[in-house]
């Protein structure tokens, strides 16, 4: 393959992103023998330690210290990577906040062919990129074809590659400061507004612990809570637990709460009335843990756990710490 | 008829005959009176326009009953009784107050027909009923001001404390009945002293008997004095009472009776967007709705002036009972306020504003359910569904609508029902593969034809944990034996809570496609089990063959013998029945249900004390309430499951799915998981019907 | 503020299934119902309220058939100014590319301030709006769920970022933003404000009107094609684990590990 593969690497203070390693994998999916390159922006130690770490994954990594990129301005990064791509390749970027405002006029500038929020990869088919993307909120996948003869920006979906952890490539860092050119934006970071602590967004989780009556009384809730901690996840409920005040409105799946979209969603002593599946968007894999094997909820389950939550709850999490 | 004391029309003050002050007190106080009025009347003339002249017959019959005879008074027994004595002495005392005007001026006068023997009785009966009246005051002022019965309580955000107008007012009162009386008894007192045999009788124990026997030994000076005063202060009171009353809550003296002659006649039913456009043209219409005060209907606003703030609208408001920010009595006060300061006596009228945001907030108009209980406890009749649902259209209208209600109204607008399901799934509750084997449902959008057309809605249609109730409801026609089918794709919503949400174009589209789809279905009855379906197509639509409610179709299947109902599954039960606001209060029907519950031998029920029937408490509304998201404490239901509770039942019996999924739910976060049940109307039947 | 906000007229699919059909060329459309991509919609009221803030217009665009129409009535129901449908053959079957080069082309007929996408619309690529910028040469943002007016010259705008941060940015006009939504409450049309604006007319641009090269767009311009729609493999019901509850808790967590269901 001629192309010439890149990933744009985000990070925080020089902690990488997940997609770090993930945009290995993908660029893997379309060239096996691939030599990634690794473009990392920011600026000081932070970004030193980075590249190096980078390094370990990428056959080449590319270092942009500047302070007009301390904070990852997409229309500064759009400059420097527009300045030090070559025509007609490849780049690949997370499909995330800063992906997403990236990526679509990088294409442009580039002149490049665009395809955003990947979720697998089948690999080049002639002149064309063949991908799979996700449609209507996931409730439909497709196939799509992408002219890369001009080259092609890729946002990948967060967590659809398998990160890759092999850490072989044995990389070279090259400092391309001195090439990325005129840095000035007509938008400018101000600040970053934090979101009020205990304020969860369900939906933004990705794992979704969902509590229905079945958890039966309020002190059963930091059960819900411990066991959302062991997996990584948030605790949502059905709307009778916040009619009781035992969680908050906004913790509410529901016709009359949150539509979310996480990945995994784990319904614990929820039965499943159609408002409640209402507010379930997109296709997760749903757990359905509940004592009633008749419950609806085991119809549009994935996989179900014919136990009482109450009890089952605790054996999940300790279990979960263990495998950890 | 020789006196002893000179009247007030011959008296003589610093020289001055008092028969100017007779004459000029009247004139002022008259004058003054008619130029309030006129000044109230002014935004009745500036508002919309609403034909109350039509049902004259039961306009009477509400005026004799509701009106002079107080018949809802009693309902609250301690304030009842009161009022309706302190009301008995205004109709009554009211002809001796304005003879007693013309007194002053002519000292003879005597009412024509109140000569002879008929004056005799009324002057006994003035009397009495002015006794009644001044201890009735003070047994109201002891109340009011001791005891302050939560009701009248004015929390914070409404403004202040409204004791100190109501103990004014009731002092005003006794003022006048004491000045009448002792108007009256020292004349009487000074005719004694002088041997003038007085042809008047008075009843010993009155308040007359005991200021003459009281004043029996004053100076003839000093009763003629007191009887000048008391005339005086009585005339100058009057007028001042009378000028007084349209100031507040005491205008209720002037507009009440008003007020319930022009009163609703028709349960059940909203009023048009507009009387003056016809409906087919109501699209054309620049604005809809109540958005500004002028917007209100003439009557809407004597509504206001009529509210006597008595609080038994709110008390009875299920919003009210769970802390969402609505309370009925506000609703008039704070309408009546703003007919006061921006039609004020003096000055200007202000520059109209809009009402939602300023005098009325938009939480606080969809808080309502429109369960009718304000009305039905309304002494005087005022309406309250008919204003929450012209705030709605106007708010509707200017796009004023909860994030959680646009959903399902658009869902409704696309699909014909709140859920965004496929229409042509509309009938599948009747697939359900157990029911399949027994039973086929008729579909007559294709077809088939059937003399009942059952009108399921769209709960029933969709929400697979209701679905059993048509379900039900489908066996149990099979049973009375009646011949029956649904429309299935073709039926939409019914569009009740559509129509009272506000959204009169979405229902009057709903409306047209279900009255077409019905009127080609070519039924002789239309049967539900869905209250809201029975209430819209009953009241709202026109045309349709006659429309029952699925108990009405088994009590009279019982009574016939066409049903037969075997023993009650568990003794051990109490079973209660929460009348749907619906079927009872909108539709009046009590009997039915309660009469084909008692129809299962074996079975106990129990009344919900005071709250049931036209008192029955709001499960927390249907249809498209379902989706809002009010701001409350605690939640209808929660309140209604423990008031079966306390009745001593375990299960609790409705006849509406809504009621079914708010009870259900409050069940469960009540704490009564286990000790309570609920189970549909239709569903209690089908399990006891003998095959 | 002049203000333009593109729409999309999109199948609503909140509450009903997407099936494909038999041939997996498409979805299966005849049971949809359409309307405004949700996104675009609370563009359309951010627009509405900053005019209302400041003065000016809005003017909201789609490209589409007749059919289209429909959305920027409803839009117009709303409060916007004014509607134009971008309807062309050649338009056909173009990429997100091909869509921004004929918005671009249309922004370049008027004089905006502010031009407004919504963050996403069914496909999910959330792509047009940083096209549509980079090919005018504007700034942009995405994602925003504040705007904050400064002066003639300059907005602030928070974008939502993850993890429930909001990252404020100030930017020069004119220049496009996407919208995301739960940045207002959208106010609710009716059928009676869909009636009211029935009779506006609205201007048809078609590709010669804008000056867009027929070949560039539409199908024949397209470098992204979709080659046909597919559901993954799910199975009927839940699987239901079996054992005690220890091994019920092991097999699951082996799955949920898969799923990327345990971080």
């Amino acid at each position: 393959m001629a192309q010439q593969i890149f990933a744009y690497i985000l990070h925080k203070n020089g902690v990488a992103d997940d997609s770090a390693l993930e945009l290995v994998a993908a660029a893997k999916k379309i060239d096996a023998g691939a030599k990634v390159t690794a473009i990392v922006t920011g600026t000081g130690a932070p970004l030193d330690a980075l590249c190096k770490e980078m390094a370990a994954s990428y056959s080449s990594v590319w270092k942009i210290d500047n302070a007009a990129v301390a904070y990852p301005n997409a229309e500064v990064i759009r400059k420097i990577l527009v300045k030090l791509i070559p025509k007609g390749s490849i780049l690949l970027c997370p499909h995330n906040t800063f992906g997403m405002d990236l990526a679509p006029g990088l294409s442009i500038k580039l002149d490049a062919s665009f395809v955003s929020d990947v979720v697998a990869i089948e690999g080049i088919d002639g002149s064309n990129l063949k991908v799979i993307r996700q449609e209507f909120s996931g409730q439909v996948s497709t196939h799509i074809l992408c002219d890369i003869s001009n080259g092609a920006v890729v946002n990948t979906r967060p967590g659809s590659f398998k990160a890759d952890e092999s850490k072989s490539a044995g990389g070279a860092v090259t400092d391309k400061s001195s090439e990325a050119g005129d840095l000035s934006a007509k938008r400018r970071y101000l600040e970053l507004v934090e979101a009020q602590v205990g304020d969860v967004d369900i939906t933004k989780s990705d794992i979704l612990v969902s509590v229905g009556r079945g958890i039966g009384e309020k002190d059963n809730i930091p059960v819900a809570e411990e066991l959302a901690k062991a997996m990584g996840g948030d605790v949502s409920c059905s709307r009778p637990i916040v009619d009781a005040k035992w969680l908050d409105k906004s913790r509410q799946v529901g016709t009359s709460g949150k539509t979310v979209k996480p990945k995994v969603y784990m319904a614990l002593g929820i039965s499943g009335s159609f408002q409640h599946l209402g507010g379930l968007k997109g296709s997760p894999f749903i757990v359905a843990v509940n004592k009633n094997v008749k419950a609806p909820i085991f119809q549009v389950a994935n996989v179900g756990v014919v136990e009482d939550m109450i009890e089952f709850m605790p054996v999940l999490t300790e279990k979960i710490s263990e495998s950890k | 008829m020789e006196t002893v004391l000179i009247s007030p029309a011959k008296a003589f003050f610093l020289f001055i005959p008092t028969i100017v002050f007779s004459v000029l007190i009247p004139i002022i106080g008259a004058s003054l009176f008619t130029y309030i009025i006129a000044k109230r009347l002014a935004p009745l003339v500036k508002s919309k326009s609403d034909p109350r002249f039509d049902n004259l017959y039961e306009r009477f019959i509400n005026l004799l009953k509701i009106g002079i005879g107080q018949y809802r008074q009693p309902r609250y027994m301690m304030a009842g009784v009161l009022h309706i004595i302190i009301f008995a002495g205004f109709m009554i005392l009211s002809i001796r107050s304005m003879s007693l005007v013309i007194i002053g001026i002519s000292e003879n006068f005597v009412f024509p027909g109140l000569y002879g023997i008929v004056g005799t009785t009324y002057n006994l009966l003035k009397d009495v009923i002015a006794t009644g009246v001044l201890a009735a005051c003070i047994a109201a002022i002891i109340r009011r001001g001791v005891f302050k019965p939560e009701r009248y309580s004015v929390p914070k955000k409404y403004g202040k404390d409204h004791t100190a107008e109501a103990v004014f007012v009731l002092l005003l009162i006794s003022t006048l009945m004491l000045s009448e009386m002792s108007f009256e008894a020292s004349l009487l007192a000074a005719n004694a002293q002088k041997g003038i045999q007085s042809h008047e009788i008075i009843i010993p124990g009155t308040g007359v008997w005991f200021l003459k026997n009281y004043l029996s030994d004053c100076p003839i000076k000093c009763l003629q004095s007191i009887h000048l005063v008391a005339y005086y202060i009585h005339d100058i009171v009057f007028f001042f009472f009378l000028c007084f009353l349209p100031m507040g809550k005491h205008f209720h003296v002037i507009t009440s009776l008003p007020n319930v002659f022009f009163g609703r006649t028709k349960k059940g039913t909203i009023k048009p967007v507009s009387y003056d456009v016809d409906e087919d043209k109501i699209d054309q219409l620049e604005s809809f709705g109540v958005k500004k005060f002028e917007d209100f209907t003439w009557k809407q606003i004597l509504d206001f002036y009529s509210c006597a703030d008595c609080g038994r609208c709110s008390d009875n408001c299920p919003a009210n009972a769970v802390g969402r920010p609505l309370s009925p009595r506000f609703i008039s006060i704070k309408g009546r306020e703003y007919a006061f300061s921006h039609y004020p006596l003096q000055g200007k009228f202000l520059k109209s504003e809009p009402l939602i945001g300023t005098v009325y907030s938009e939480d606080e108009i969809w808080s309502c359910t429109t369960c009718g209980a304000c009305e039905e406890e309304c002494p005087i009749m005022i309406e309250y569904i008919n204003k929450i649902v012209d705030l709605r259209r106007g708010m509707v209208d200017d796009g004023l609508v909860p994030q959680s209600l646009q959903k399902p109204l658009k869902a409704l607008e696309n699909r014909g029902n709140p859920y965004g399901k496929v229409e042509k799934k509309r009938a599948d509750w009747a697939k359900e593969k157990n029911f399949v084997k027994e039973y086929k449902v008729k579909l007559l959008d294709q077809g088939d034809t059937a003399d009942v057309l059952y009108f399921v809605d769209s709960i029933t249609s969709y929400d697979d944990k209701i679905q059993s109730i048509g379900r039900s409801t489908a066996k149990v026609l099979t049973a009375c034996g009646i011949d029956f089918g649904v429309l299935g794709p073709a039926e939409a919503d019914s569009g009740n809570e559509v129509r009272r949400f506000g959204e009169e174009m979405l229902f009057q589209d709903l409306r047209n496609r279900n009255t077409e789809a019905i009127l080609e279905a070519k039924v002789k009855k239309i049967v539900t089990a869905d209250p809201h379906a029975l209430n819209a197509l009953k009241n709202d639509y026109k045309g349709l063959p006659p429309v029952e409610h699925i108990s009405e179709v088994v009590a009279k299947a019982i009574s016939d013998g066409k049903l037969k109902l075997k023993d009650v599954e568990d003794e051990n039960k109490v079973y209660t029945y929460h009348d749907p606001c619906y079927l009872g209060r909108h539709n009046t029907i009590y009997d039915a249900p309660r009469n084909a519950i008692d129809a299962i031998p074996k079975l106990k029920r129990v009344e919900m004390s005071l709250k049931c029937k036209d008192r029955s408490f709001c499960c927390g509304g249907g249809g498209l309430m379902l989706f809002y998201e009010p701001h409350e404490e605690t939640r209808m239901g929660v309140l209604r499951v423990k008031m079966a509770n306390k009745a001593g039942a375990n299960v609790i019996v409705t006849a509406c799915p809504f009621c079914m999924v708010n009870i259900e739910d409050a069940i469960k976060t009540s704490g009564l998981e286990g000790k309570m049940e609920v189970i549909d109307f239709a569903e209690l039947i089908e399990r006891h019907i003998i095959k | 503020m002049e203000i333009l906000v593109c729409v999309k007229r999109v199948p609503d699919t909140a509450e009903n299934e997407i099936k494909i059909n038999s041939d997996g060329t498409d979805i299966e459309r005849d049971d949809l119902v359409y309307s405004v991509n949700e996104w675009d919609n609370y563009a359309v009221e951010e627009a509405i309220q900053i005019r209302d803030r400041v003065g000016g217009a809005v003017t909201v665009a789609t490209i589409g058939d007749k059919d289209s129409e429909e959305i920027l009535r409803r839009e117009m129901a709303m409060g916007a100014d004014k509607g134009i449908l971008i309807s062309d053959d050649a338009f056909e079957g173009s990429d997100g590319k091909g869509i921004s080069k004929i918005l671009a082309a249309e922004v370049k007929k008027g004089k905006y301030d502010l031009i407004l996408t919504g963050a996403q619309a069914d496909d999910g690529a959330g792509q047009i709006g940083g096209m549509l910028a980079a090919i005018l040469d504007l700034p942009y943002a995405s994602i925003v769920n504040k705007i904050e007016t400064v002066d003639s010259k300059k907005i602030k705008v928070g974008r939502e970022v993850e993890g429930g941060n909001q990252e404020m940015n100030e930017i020069e006009m004119p220049c496009v933003l996407s919208i995301q939504t739960g940045i207002n409450e959208p106010r609710y049309v009716g059928i009676r404000g869909i009636r009211k604006v029935a009779s506006i007319e609205i201007p048809v641009h078609k590709a010669k009107d804008l000056g867009v090269d027929a070949a560039s767009v539409g199908a024949a311009g397209a470098k992204v094609k979709r080659v046909d729609y597919f559901v993954p493999p799910a199975g009927k019901g839940a699987d239901i684990i079996e054992g005690s509850a220890e091994e019920k808790a092991d097999k699951l967590i082996e799955l949920l590990k898969a799923k990327g269901g345990i971080k």
